[in-house]
């Protein structure tokens, strides 16, 4: 099993997408360097005894957050999970509220409600992950089914796991997508393991072979090229809002750390885990930005001074006041719905000859193109 | 005003909600051409079109899951599970994804769930649950449970306002055989306890069908005057009007159709046991079923749900007391 596991298949093998431009090239690449410095600065946090609970993250993965919420549009809305703080990044959530949110500080994004990366910002067009996977399918296919509804041109995205597609909801949601052919994306997220459990042992038939069961495409990507993912996601997100319905993706990827920051995980295998430190994604993209003469140190250093800004600023964020633990279980006065997010690819700022027309338009409420880019500022 | 049966309410309701809120939908197995297991909506379709009434796959977890994806992006949705026990395949939407959004994110999820509940007709142990404690022990989810066609219709629009989850349980029983006057215009009737006849000897304290079982066994017992409150609302749970009518009867029986361990009555007991123990003259009495499936045949039914005769016994112990 182990020599099917390290392999990839992708339809998109090595081909830089033709829809970025080099600024979207450089910021594909600043979302991963921010997500793993952000992961690696919180687990000293964690050893120092800085972040309560344990500590996830998405070491080695970082592509697949960032190229499918790449591809995303303002008013297009996202359900992300624990290994996609990449996704939180581009749609706008600064670091330093992500190290409070480790911190369980009262200026965290669920101000010490939850811990983690079980987050959304819901200003931002994000739905936070509960544990229970991957209930989020079903919440992003009910997302497309408002936009179906309304006949608005959107799209719903959700990640989801290997161990997941074990479980009943997402049959449900691939199921219920299908059958009403909705604007939804299901980012399959394989990651070789869930928890200890190697893939061998969740399922006898490939997951992206039971697509085209539930009467849509299932398209296999390699997860470590940041371009493959945002040109699958963009193709999936394009078929969508022309009303072709729901795609999957399948972005083969290596979790390279533990399940958590307890886990050492020794159930997996040496030779594995060497493999695919070979093609880790941010090298193999920075490979990419030299070939085009960007200045990487420049844009290193950058991150490195944002997330240590971050940092110090969260640390001096108060912890939540105990007189507040019972607030807000219930929602008072009018519903306050999902706000739209950063979308900082230039395909939705100045429309590429390439894509159709209105791609970037439906717009239930105005974009302020400002306002998309400002987390690369 | 015009009479109506807590069936044609709970339509009532939906309807008046469906035609002033275009953000409003129902959803569920069979809700669309077929009108419904119960009938609920039928009609609907043909006046809101397939999208607003939405026969959906058979996948309970996807139908409050999709509903709570439709709710945060602007959509009013009410969920129709064929029969509340089958809601025990959406739980984990309804209390993970559901009743803690709110809390975690500050986003708010207006869903309502409706549940066709509660037995006496040989449904057997899949078609005559009670399930509402589960729910209100999971935070973030409202509960309330009608007993009249006016409250089912009140309570309908009340939960499809509120921004929150709401289970609306509707009973099974009640459909055909209650009638009651029904204002035309939508209304809303508010998440709290209504005394449904005024006493001071004594009040049962019950909700949803069991508000008539406790009149009809209470109408006359020796002469004494005998409160009936019904709750109307299990989350939020009107703890002032519970206590103001402990204080003013001091004997208390609480009834419950569910199964008695941790049911809604259980915490009844429990706040008056808290907070009313110098008000009262005797012990709090449960009437509740046991801890059993609801059994299928109507000599084993009938010895598990509580009734008119039960009620009317435990009062009398209790009188006497």
């Amino acid at each position: 099993m182990a020599t099917y596991i390290a392999e990839v298949r992708s339809q998109f093998p090595d081909a830089p997408s033709e829809f970025l431009t080099r600024e979207d090239r450089i910021g594909l690449w600043r979302a991963m360097l921010l997500m793993r410095g952000i992961e690696q600065r919180a687990m000293t946090l964690y050893r120092q005894g800085k972040v309560p609970g344990s500590f996830y993250d998405g070491f080695g993965q970082e592509a697949v957050s960032a190229g499918a919420a790449f591809a995303m549009g303002p008013h297009d809305r996202l359900c992300v999970l624990h290994r996609d703080l990449a996704a939180h990044l581009i749609r706008g959530v600064a670091p330093t509220r992500i190290f409070g949110q480790y911190m369980g500080r009262a200026g965290g994004i669920t101000r010490g409600r939850d811990g983690n990366v079980h987050f959304g910002d819901y200003r931002t067009g994000c739905v936070g992950m509960v544990s229970m996977l991957p209930d989020m399918m079903l919440v992003a296919t009910g997302m497309a089914m408002a936009f179906r509804m309304r006949k608005e041109r959107r799209c719903a995205l959700t990640w989801c796991g290997d161990g997941s597609t074990s479980r009943g909801d997402w049959h449900e949601a691939m199921n219920w997508a299908g059958v009403q052919r909705l604007p939804v994306i299901f980012v399959l997220e394989n990651n070789q393991y869930a928890y200890s459990t190697p893939l061998d042992k969740q399922f006898a038939v490939d997951p992206i072979k039971r697509a085209a069961t539930y009467g849509f495409p299932g398209i296999s990507i390699d997860g470590n090229d940041v371009e493959a993912v945002f040109e699958a996601t963009r193709q999936a997100r394009e078929r969508a809002l022309e009303g072709g319905g729901p795609t999957l993706i399948e972005a083969t990827t290596m979790r390279m750390h533990g399940h958590a920051a307890h886990d050492d995980m020794r159930y997996v295998p040496v030779e594995l885990i060497e493999q695919w430190r070979r093609r880790d994604p941010i090298e193999l993209q920075e490979r990419r930005l030299a070939e085009i003469d960007v200045d990487v140190a420049a844009v290193r250093a950058a991150v490195e001074v944002e997330i240590e800004a971050g940092v110090r600023e969260a640390l001096e964020m108060p912890m939540p006041d105990p007189a507040t633990a019972t607030e807000g279980v219930f929602a008072e006065g009018e519903a306050q719905e999902l706000g739209d997010g950063a979308a900082p690819w230039s395909g939705f700022s100045t429309p590429l000859t390439a894509l159709p027309a209105d791609a970037s338009a439906p717009a239930p409420s105005p974009v302020d193109d400002q306002e998309t880019h400002r987390w690369a500022s | 005003m015009g009479e109506l049966t807590y069936l044609q309410a709970i339509s009532d309701g939906l309807r008046c909600e469906m035609r002033a809120d275009p953000r409003v939908l129902c959803m569920g197995e069979d809700v669309g051409v077929f009108g419904g297991a119960f009938k609920v909506t039928d009609g609907f379709i043909e006046e809101f079109g397939p999208d607003r009434v939405m026969d959906t796959p058979l996948a309970e977890s996807g139908i409050v899951g999709t509903a709570v994806g439709a709710a945060v992006v602007g959509l009013r949705p009410v969920c129709e599970m064929q029969f509340a026990d089958f809601i025990s395949c959406a739980f984990d939407q309804l209390v993970n994804v559901a009743g803690k959004m709110h809390y975690r994110q500050g986003l708010a999820v207006p869903i309502t769930v409706r549940l066709p509940s509660g037995g006496g007709f040989s449904g057997g142990p899949f078609h005559s649950q009670n399930p509402e404690a589960w729910f209100m022990h999971a935070p973030g989810i409202k509960v309330v449970a009608p007993s009249t066609a006016h409250d089912a219709k009140g309570l309908l629009i009340s939960a499809i306002r509120d921004p929150n989850p709401v289970c609306f349980l509707e009973h099974k029983y009640l459909y055909r055989r209650i009638r009651g006057e029904v204002p035309e215009p939508g209304y809303t009737t508010p998440l709290s306890a209504r005394v449904a006849r005024e006493g001071e000897d004594l009040v049962v304290i019950a909700y949803g069908a069991m508000v008539h079982a406790a009149l009809e066994a209470t109408q006359d017992i020796e002469g004494a005057r005998i409160e009936v409150l019904d709750l109307r609302s299990l989350v939020p749970l009107d703890e002032a009007a519970i206590l103001e009518s402990v204080a003013r009867c001091s004997k208390v029986v609480v009834v419950d159709e569910a199964n008695a361990t941790c049911a809604a009555g259980a915490q009844v007991a429990a706040l008056i046991a808290e907070h009313a123990f110098e008000d009262l003259d005797g012990p709090v009495v449960r009437v509740a079923s046991p801890d059993v499936p609801i059994p299928f045949s109507p000599t084993l039914e009938q010895a598990v749900l509580p009734g008119a005769e039960r009620i009317g016994e435990a009062c009398r112990e209790l009188l006497a007391y």
